[in-house]
């Protein structure tokens, strides 16, 4: 083994000084988890965000959309006249029973070198879907490059594998311009909890259908440089 | 519905004289008598007679030398049976624009089974107007008749009144046969399609129509005629017209799937060995559909036991394909509910719907496994273990009313051109199955809610836009049916849903409205 490669503990006692922030429009993870409450389309809304953030411009593969039973009673099936118009034309929606089969279809579609992305909802914390599963959700999609954003609805932060993991929650939206009185575009509160690659951190992300546009909250201090200043690892779960 | 020809072979050769002397189809006819004669026993005898020669005494059966006393200027040409057959043959195959299965009656008749294709020709009357036109333009005389079997079918075409039908059972009277026999008695026995000798038997017995049958019983028929051809068994005959018992009949055009199979010297009782043979299989299958240049959209797999029970498994491709691999795996996944019982000695795998596949470049470089399996391939892993229904594609559909906007369709048909249909603006990104009712405070009924309880919580609405007015289908819907105001909103903690109200106050279609909650956004 090369130990020329490794990064020196010295560098690792640092990294979450030196690791960049996250911001929209970089390299998204192969493997993200999205936890969301089962009460509003926050976590589909924010998974379909950050697909659409990572996907190159003028792609034209397939996007598959995974759906245990349980997510579909609390929270819905995709709706096509409300998805973003570049995915209206290229989605497969695939309904399972059970967390089992949802896992299965997961993994098949990961294997699956012709898909642009693949979009899974799991409702709660069921036995299945254990750091196993997550292991080899992870090792699925590095190995054939497929990213895999997985909403977690109403569930516990449990032990995961995945490379980037967010708390989100709906945030009141930016005022339209016409009318100050409607629901504007999409915005959410959303907390990056774990990463690899970035520092921890929390933002405001808006989809004002044109790409996403994050801002730091206004009325909560940075974690992030915190967590780093007291030599904390990036990757500790909360 | 049967068809019979009953001057084919001369009006085939009229039409060829005139092709030959460069006329139309529907120039006069030469005033020439002409008979068709064929090589009998005992010297040249008359196959078929145009009408002229007809109205001359001659008819078919007659010795040509009888003929020639009757009508000195008789010509006779020699007939051409085998080129008749190939003409019919033809025919049938174009026949199936009226159904898709046709098959060859005698020498001089076809047999189309329309079962469930009359409504595209507008009825069952329709049909056989479109046919008898087809047929005419075509120069050809034809007898038409419908009928639920082909026996009766035939018998109505040769003696029944000209495009007589006989509609299908359920729509007829009440009876073991809903009066079938009936509307047949009056006809001729000979419409029961026998052998000349039975007829001149059933004369001799004054038994002359079918109805006359009938009348006398079915044991003392069995007792007469006990021969177990059709041919010579009247009662027979007349279970097949009245279609008691089902009339074997060869279709013009069988299209031969391929099929492999393997007997299995020992019979197999264990999986690893069943999987093996699948593989094989698998392999045999590629190879007989890559000779034949296609792939396989759906495939059979039959698996018989030595105690004389079959099991049969069946799987549907997404796109076609021969890769044997792939094939065995999608098999491999169907074999868990199968009892072996004694042991399965004979495998058998059908293409049952193959499409055109042209050779495919093998895989040299060892990155597939790193690359991954097609869209097609994963989709046929997921509909096998998840079943036809689970996967699917969201499609526009022409309505308004938001739930019916979207189809759902098998995902390899590519979504179909909206045509112009454009996606309402503001719509949510996903429904709920069925509308969820909330409990709704609002200031004036027709006004915008403030305040709503779903699912046990309360939300305080902090924006709202709307009414977006949604009236019902009226062509489709009941009269009684209510409008929808639909609002999208907003509550104080920024989820954002789409909520309407089914009705207004006053409407005449009920008490006050309800509220549900229909769609969330995203």
């Amino acid at each position: 083994m090369d130990m020329s490669t490794l990064p020196r503990a010295v560098e690792l006692a640092s990294f979450g000084m030196r690791a960049p922030r996250w911001s929209p429009g970089g390299p998204c993870a192969l493997h993200s988890e999205i936890f969301a409450g089962g009460r509003d389309g926050s976590g589909a809304g924010m998974a379909l965000a950050l697909a659409l953030d990572g996907l190159p411009p003028g792609d034209e593969r397939e996007v598959l959309w995974v759906q245990d039973a349980v997510s579909i009673r609390l929270t819905g099936r995709p709706y096509r006249p409300g998805l973003p118009a570049a995915l209206r034309r290229r989605l497969i929606h695939v309904a399972t029973a059970s967390c089992e089969d949802a896992l299965f279809a997961l993994e098949e579609a990961l294997r699956c070198h012709e898909l642009a992305c693949v979009i899974g909802e799991i409702a709660g914390n069921p036995r299945a879907l254990d750091f196993t599963a997550s292991r080899r959700l992870t090792l699925m999609a590095e190995k054939h490059g497929v990213p895999l954003f997985l909403v977690r609805l109403d569930a516990q932060r449990d032990l995961s594998s995945a490379r980037m993991r967010w708390q989100v929650e709906a945030a009141p939206s930016p005022a339209p311009r016409w009318n100050a009185q409607a629901p504007g575009p999409p915005a959410w509160r959303a907390e990056l909890f774990r990463s690899r690659v970035h520092a921890p951190g929390e933002w405001i992300l808006c989809d004002d259908g044109q790409g996403l546009a994050a801002e730091r909250p206004a009325d909560t201090p940075d974690h992030g440089d915190l967590a780093a200043a007291a030599g904390d690892r990036a990757l500790a779960a909360r | 519905m049967a068809i019979w020809l009953p001057r084919l072979a001369i009006e085939r050769w009229q039409h060829a004289e005139r092709s030959a002397a460069g006329e139309g189809l529907n120039a006069p006819n030469r005033s020439a008598i002409v008979a068709l004669i064929e090589e009998a026993a005992h010297g040249p005898r008359i196959a078929a007679v145009d009408g002229a020669a007809l109205a001359a005494g001659v008819s078919p059966e007659m010795r040509l030398t009888d003929a020639r006393v009757l009508c000195p200027t008789l010509r006779a040409v020699p007939g051409d049976p085998g080129g008749d057959l190939a003409f019919l043959r033809r025919l049938a195959a174009w026949a199936q624009r009226w159904g898709p299965w046709t098959a060859l009656d005698g020498h001089d008749g076809l047999l189309v089974d329309v079962g469930g294709a009359t409504h595209l020709f507008g009825g069952e009357s329709r049909l056989l107007a479109d046919a008898r036109h087809c047929l005419a333009r075509q120069g050809l005389t034809a007898r038409l008749a419908l009928a639920p079997t082909a026996g009766a079918a035939w018998a109505l075409a040769h003696y029944g009144p000209e495009g007589a039908i006989l509609p299908d059972a359920s729509l007829r009277g009440p009876g073991e046969d809903g009066g079938m026999a009936d509307a047949l008695a009056c006809l001729s026995v000979a419409a029961l399609r026998l052998d000349d000798e039975v007829l001149l038997v059933l004369r001799r017995l004054g038994l002359k129509r079918i109805g006359d049958l009938a009348r006398i019983g079915r044991d003392a028929l069995r007792r007469r005629f006990r021969q177990p051809s059709p041919e010579l068994n009247p009662l027979m005959r007349l279970d097949r017209l009245l279609g008691r018992v089902a009339e074997p009949l060869l279709p013009i055009e069988l299209v031969q799937p391929a099929w492999v199979q393997r007997r299995l010297l020992e019979p197999i009782r264990h999986r690893e060995a069943l999987e093996h043979v699948l593989a094989d299989l698998a392999g045999d299958m590629a190879c007989e559909l890559e000779r034949r240049g296609e792939g396989a959209r759906r495939l059979e797999l039959g698996l018989w036991r030595v105690d004389g029970d079959v099991a049969m498994r069946s799987v549907e491709l997404a796109a076609a394909t021969r890769d044997p691999a792939h094939i065995a795996r999608l098999f491999g996944a169907r074999l868990d509910a199968i009892d072996a019982g004694f042991g399965i000695e004979l495998v058998r795998m059908r293409a049952v719907w193959a499409e055109p596949l042209g050779p495919g470049q093998a895989d040299l470089d060892t990155r597939t496994a790193r690359r991954g399996t097609t869209l097609a391939e994963c989709l046929d892993r997921l509909s096998v273990r998840l079943g036809a229904g689970a996967v699917r594609r969201p499609a526009v559909h022409a309505s308004h009313i938001p739930e019916r906007a979207q189809a759902w369709r098998a995902p390899p048909m590519p979504d179909p051109d909206s045509q112009g249909l454009s996606d309402p603006p503001g719509r949510p990104l996903k429904l709920l199955d069925n509308p969820e009712k909330i409990a709704v405070l609002y200031a004036t009924p027709d006004g915008h809610p403030h305040r709503f309880r779903w699912r046990g919580h309360v939300h305080e609405i902090a924006r709202v836009e709307g009414p977006e007015r949604i009236a019902p289908e009226w062509w489709r819907e009941k009269g009684s049916t209510r409008l929808r105001d639909y609002y999208r909103i907003e509550d104080s903690e920024g989820r954002r849903y789409w909520i309407y109200r089914a009705g207004l106050a006053g409407d005449g279609r009920g008490g006050l409205p309800d509220w549900f909650l229909q769609a969330l956004y995203g």
